[in-house]
């Protein structure tokens, strides 16, 4: 086959690969359980070499999981070894800090055979509705009370599924039904990769994926090298205060450009905090890398070498928490750190990076019961909730629109449907964005009341309380978040909290800064802001 | 009934096709966007000239049209007020909280139909099960329609929370605002009877969004084709794939968004019907796009909800989602006019760009600068330079080499001739992974489907995307330029009513089962009967699932009453159909209840069956008297290729392939694997040389 042949046959087999995955993603989507990846997408599903470099993976992925995920399948590589792996197996954790950074997410890892030769492996993440100890909620003091930890091991081996690890995970979580459904619906959603992996090189005459993977990742570093290369050289640091679980914590990183990568560096942040808000480094990374993405490459598809650039380096601190640290809520950090990233990269960039935002998702868990002795129904109920996104270098930020989460919000009806509670306003929140040139995006206000005759434990997941989210070049700060009931009695921003009978739960969500000189705001922009009623105020 | 006239406008042309008797007339007319019912009666006179006949010698007129969906693509609908359950104002603007690309930090969201200042918030909460938990407020309405009244409005939409469950709210508030104002008003509940308040609110005001601008067109085209003497009923397709009368389209327009390419979709399936093809894949390939639909038991796939007027590279989540049933389809941005580049990987990507047909790929010398599809099938010789659309149109290869070398090859170090090949070959792989990816989400296998291939590009394509796809046999129809048109001909009268309710099968009711079907089934049969008093067949479909997911399977059910013992029918039922769908039952699920979501009750008359056609695999081999190399993507080389008319094959001819079959509209492309048949209707076959 001459070059030119083989240049065209190369890109074809990528974008075939990139297929591969989407099959894979796209039957997890289906069978899946949870709400959060049945919802709202937050899965990951890619495709590995046999050294565990990612080759591709499928675009519904969500930041905190893709990268995660990327890292996580060379951790299986190493433990199981390849002397104990067989066609037909499938292995599993949900350790922190070897898979994405909490035990609700499972990530399971197929090798993938070719007869007796292992050409890769397969690797999908998503999130269960739950993984016993405690619950979604900050108030564990260690890891062990956060929930049962799978260590590293087989789900199935040669297709026969672990009938031990299926009877001690029935035993230790909530709804086991769901919960064992996932974990079949994941290492399906493994199996139809294989398969179609499998198709793909019997149709083309591949016998390993060698040259696939070399070609993907030349042109994928070349890309990044050159990205990286127009960057400006040095050094900038940037500070972010949030709320915390009960004192603020400053969150620092510094960005450096180097030749051909740039690292994070996130010396001078808080230390570990007691409470189940910490990080580990493998999440703190993967939304790290992805904030440098969006601006560096964003049109660069992820794999090993469109990743490799980006380094971090941190002491032990909350975004580099070490086991035992409890970690269930590391979302909520590990969702600022993009705005803590992107305030550093926007000094290198003056003029090309948005405001900050909410940044993290205002999620809620209900446990929803009947009041003592009264009749009715038992329900967990998760929700998805955003603020405002930052404003744009050229736009207003987007409305009540998750940043950096990729994850959809539900629609009332299904939440309403999933347990008694009544949620009696849903809509935007309006003054909430920053003044500017462009506007921040408008957080939103939420009123939730138990049904009638019940009472609900809401395990709050807050952020951005105390400290607005900041505009940029002299875009005025968003408005800051505020959880209260409807007699006043205000809520904290994070741990389990009781709403009783008859009251409502209150949640202002946060607005995103805006950007840009208030000043230069155009008439038409601001007749808009008042004819809506998005901006109420006599200055706008 | 005889002489049956087919009307489809698009966005370039109407099609017009005429049956008379077995005979076809067909024509394309440039659409008239100022007075469409213009673009038809012309079509009109011109078929019925060529046929010998007059406006009062058709027997029936069934009409779709792209107008709908242009009015939401091009925001030119009426100035709507929505009114809305307090607390739920944004809905349609808050969507679904998210971005549809992850990296895109500039990305711009589709603005809702409705501004924020003219959503109406009133009091008054239905619940999640039906209950009311708070009154409707009749006093905040009364002052509402004062400023809907002198509002400058056109049209008013009404969705409140779970009115799916229990429209009283809404009926009551249509009723107080139409005795208040005189403007047309539609309800979710009626419009779109579906769980999940974006997709219902947008489904309802994308109706009344429309409404008004159908109603009146809808009016004229009538009242003209009634002046020229035509005495027959006019009847409209729907984006379902059947017909309905003129008054039901004009209250509900929503219902003809998408039409068009359902008739297409009708049309493959008419096909699959007369040859006995149980499992087809349509797929059509014009200037802009490419349409893949699956077809199985002679009926297209459907879905109830799908997404119109995408802002941006086809992505899903950057359109407006409109839940009623509709023909399933998906859409590339692959046709002959989408442009060639290179990303910043040096890999080459196709679309969705597209050089339209106005200024076209650089090698229609009409100025277009940039390398399109159309370009690279040029340079590798699936085109003849002086043949095309009948030699109206004179092909350049030197600038169809110019701009593929500039756009593709240099930026690759690639020859002219190797860019040209990548291009095609990443359309036909974006077009194969596209089905294939369709078909997984639907459970199904491709490689054991026949294609129907139609539009002006897919013949061109469609070889190897067999190859692609392991796909052994491909049918060419004829009259395929204007399948859409002629795909009306061949719609039932149907309708598909739905309802959602969330039921467990543990609290099975029968007899609210029952009442839920005989409801949804006399709003369809009330539909059906507007149009036909034949026979009529109802299908009864429960989309289910375990507990906890978020997608539902259509299990089909019998259609007769339900009594308590049916349970465990309806429970097997799910079994079945989720280890067909998912290929297997998957493991550890014995213990999880199953659930009811939404309830689909589809009626629809039986067209006659078409005149069977006996595929024949060939009776005489034939050869091209003529040959030219043409590019073979899969052995990458360049292959002698016979040269071929289409008028000159008779039924049973077989030409072994490399060979390319020539027509005024199009060549279809056989490569070297395949072999052709001249079928007995007039179809070519294109089969893998090997099945004889």
């Amino acid at each position: 086959m001459d070059a030119q042949t083989r240049e065209i046959h190369l890109q074809v087999m990528w974008n075939r690969l990139i297929s591969v995955v989407e099959e894979q993603a796209m039957t997890l989507l289906r069978t899946a359980f949870s709400t959060s990846v049945r919802e709202a997408g937050d899965l990951s599903a890619g495709v590995f070499d046999p050294q565990g470099r990612m080759l591709a993976q499928a675009v519904t992925g969500t930041p905190g999981h893709v990268n995660t995920m990327a890292e996580a399948v060379g951790h299986f590589i190493t433990e199981i070894g390849r002397d104990a792996m067989f066609p037909g197996d499938t292995y599993v954790t949900n350790d922190p800090w070897k898979g994405t950074g909490h035990l609700h997410d499972i990530t399971m890892v197929s090798p993938s055979f070719k007869g007796d030769v292992l050409v890769g492996f397969f690797a999908c993440t998503a999130h269960v509705v739950d993984v016993g100890g405690r619950g979604f909620g900050a108030d564990g003091k260690s890891v062990y009370e956060e929930g049962l930890q799978i260590p590293i091991t087989k789900f199935a081996e040669r297709g026969v599924v672990n009938p031990l690890l299926l009877q001690i995970l029935r035993a230790n979580v909530r709804e086991p039904g769901q919960v064992v459904g996932d974990f079949y619906s994941l290492a399906a959603c493994n199996d139809v990769g294989h398969a179609r992996l499998i198709a793909m090189m019997e149709e083309i005459g591949l016998q390993t994926l060698e040259d696939l993977a070399d070609f993907i990742f030349a042109r994928t570093r070349a890309a990044m090298l050159a990205r990286i290369a127009a960057l400006p050289r040095g050094q900038w640091t940037n500070r972010l205060q949030t709320d915390g679980y009960d004192t603020p914590v400053m969150l620092v990183a510094t960005v450096e450009t180097r030749d051909g990568s740039v690292n994070v560096d996130f010396t001078g942040t808080d230390g570990v905090s007691r409470w189940g808000i910490n990080v580990p480094i493998i999440y703190t990374k993967a939304y790290a890398c992805y904030a440098l993405k969006c601006v560096v490459a964003p049109d660069i598809p992820n794999n090993w070498a469109s990743l490799e650039p980006f380094t971090v380096s941190s002491p032990e601190n909350i975004l580099n928490a070490p086991r035992p640290a409890p970690v269930s809520l590391r979302h909520v950090f590990g969702h600022l750190v993009p705005d803590l990233v992107l305030g550093a990269l926007a000094q290198a960039l003056p003029g090309q990076v948005l405001a900050e935002g909410a940044g993290a998702l205002w999620n809620i868990h209900m446990s929803v019961r009947p009041v003592a002795g009264g009749p009715g129904r038992r329900a967990e109920i998760l929700m998805f909730n955003s603020g405002g996104m930052g404003a744009r270098p050229g736009q207003d930020g987007l409305n009540a629109t998750a940043f950096p989460s990729g994850v959809m919000t539900m629609p009332v009806e299904a939440t309403e449907q999933a347990g008694p509670v009544v949620i009696w306003r849903k809509e935007l929140r309006p003054d909430s964005g920053g003044d500017g040139q462009f506007r921040g995006g408008l957080g939103q206000i939420i009123e939730i009341e138990p049904a009638a005759g019940h009472q609900f434990d809401f395990s709050a997941m807050f952020d951005r309380t105390g400290t607005a989210p900041a505009g940029r070049e002299g875009g005025l700060p968003g408005a800051v978040g505020r959880a209260a009931l409807d007699d006043g009695t205000v809520l904290r921003p994070k741990g389990w909290q009781h709403v009783p009978a008859g009251r409502r739960l209150v949640l202002h969500l946060p607005g995103g800064g805006g950007y840009g000189d208030p000043a230069l705001r155009s008439a038409q922009a601001r007749a808009i802001d008042r004819a809506s009623g998005t901006v109420t105020g006599d200055d706008a | 009934m005889r002489n049956r006239l087919g009307a489809d406008i698009g966005g370039t042309f109407t099609d017009i096709a005429l049956e008379v008797g077995g005979r076809m007339h067909s024509t394309k007319v440039l659409t008239n966007y100022a007075a469409p019912e213009q673009g038809i009666l012309d079509g009109i006179d011109a078929v019925l000239a060529e046929a010998g006949l007059g406006y009062g010698d058709l027997d029936i007129v069934i009409h779709g049209t792209t107008l709908a969906t242009n009015a939401l693509i091009q925001r030119s609908g009426a100035k709507v007020a929505f009114v809305t359950t307090q607390g739920f104002r944004d809905v349609i603007e808050m969507r679904t909280e998210s971005r549809f690309d992850q990296y895109d930090l500039n990305l711009t969201l589709p603005k809702p139909l409705v501004p924020r200042e003219d959503r109406f918030a009133v009091g008054g909460r239905i619940g999640a099960q039906g209950q009311e938990l708070a009154p409707l407020d009749e006093a905040a309405l009364a002052a509402l329609a004062g400023r809907i009244a002198e509002g400058g409005y056109g049209a008013v939409a009404i969705g409140f929370l779970h009115s799916y469950l229990n429209p009283a709210h809404e009926v009551r508030a249509r009723q107080f605002l139409a005795a208040r104002c005189d403007l047309p008003i539609s309800i979710s509940s009626e419009v779109s009877p579906q769980m999940r308040e974006f997709e219902r609110f947008n489904t309802v005001i994308a109706n009344a969004y429309v409404r008004p601008q159908m109603a009146s067109y809808l009016d004229r085209l009538q009242t003209r084709i009634a002046a020229r003497g035509a005495r027959c009923p006019v009847f409209m397709i729907h984006s379902g794939g059947g017909l309905v009368s003129v008054d039901t389209a004009a209250d509900f327009p929503v219902r003809l968004v998408e039409s068009g390419p359902a008739g297409g979709a009708i049309f493959a399936a008419d096909v699959a019907r007369r040859f006995g093809l149980e499992k087809v894949v349509s797929y059509d390939m014009g200037g802009t796009t490419a349409k893949i639909c699956l077809i199985e038991g002679f009926t297209p796939k459907t879905a109830r909800s799908f997404e119109v007027a995408r802002t941006t590279r086809f992505a899903k989540g950057s359109g407006m989602p409109i839940s009623i049933p509709v023909i399933e389809m998906i859409e590339i941005g692959a046709g002959g006019g989408s442009l060639a580049w290179v990303d910043a990987m040096g890999r080459i990507q196709t679309g969705p760009e597209s050089a339209g047909s106005e200024p076209g790929p650089a090698c229609y010398q009409r100025g277009g600068q940039r390398a399109a599809i159309t370009d690279a099938d040029l340079v590798l010789g699936k085109l003849d330079p002086d043949a095309f659309a009948g030699g109206a149109i004179i092909l350049s290869v030197p600038l169809a080499e110019a701009a593929i070398r500039r756009d593709v090859g240099e930026a690759l170090s690639l020859t002219v001739q190797a860019a040209a090949f990548g291009i095609g070959e990443v359309v036909d792989e974006a077009m194969a992974n596209a089905a294939r990816v369709h078909a997984v989400e639907n459970g199904k296998a491709i490689g054991d489907n026949v294609i129907v291939a139609y539009g002006g590009a897919a013949p061109l394509h469609a070889a190897r995307l067999c190859e692609k796809l392991g796909i052994t046999r491909c049918l060419i129809p004829p009259g395929a330029g204007v399948g859409s048109a002629i795909g009306f001909l061949r719609a039932p009268f149907g309708y598909e009513s739905l309802a959602s309710r969330v039921v467990g099968l543990a609290d099975f009711d029968a007899g609210a089962m029952n009442a839920l079907i005989g409801g949804l089934k006399a709003t369809a049969i009330g539909f059906v009967r507007q149009g036909t008093e034949g026979a009529i067949l109802c299908q009864i479909t429960a989309f289910m699932r375990y507990r906890g997911q978020g997608w539902e399977i259509p299990v089909p059910l019998p259609n007769r009453a339900f009594t308590q013992a049916d349970a465990g029918l309806i429970r097997q039922g799910f079994l079945d159909a989720y280890a067909r769908f998912f290929g297997r039952s998957i493991d550890g699920l014995s213990g999880l209840e199953i659930e009811i979501v939404t309830m689909s009750v589809r009626v629809a008359d039986q067209p006659p069956a078409p005149e069977p056609v006996t595929l024949t695999l060939g009776t005489r081999s034939v050869s091209a008297p003529v040959s030219r190399p043409v590019f073979d993507p899969s052995s990458a080389r360049w292959l002698q290729t016979g040269i071929l008319a289409r008028d000159a094959l008779a039924p049973g001819d077989r030409v072994s392939g490399p060979v390319i079959v020539t027509e005024r509209e199009t060549s279809t492309v056989v490569s070297a694997p395949f072999d052709v048949v001249m079928q007995p209707d007039g179809s070519l076959l294109m089969l893998r040389k090997e099945i004889r």
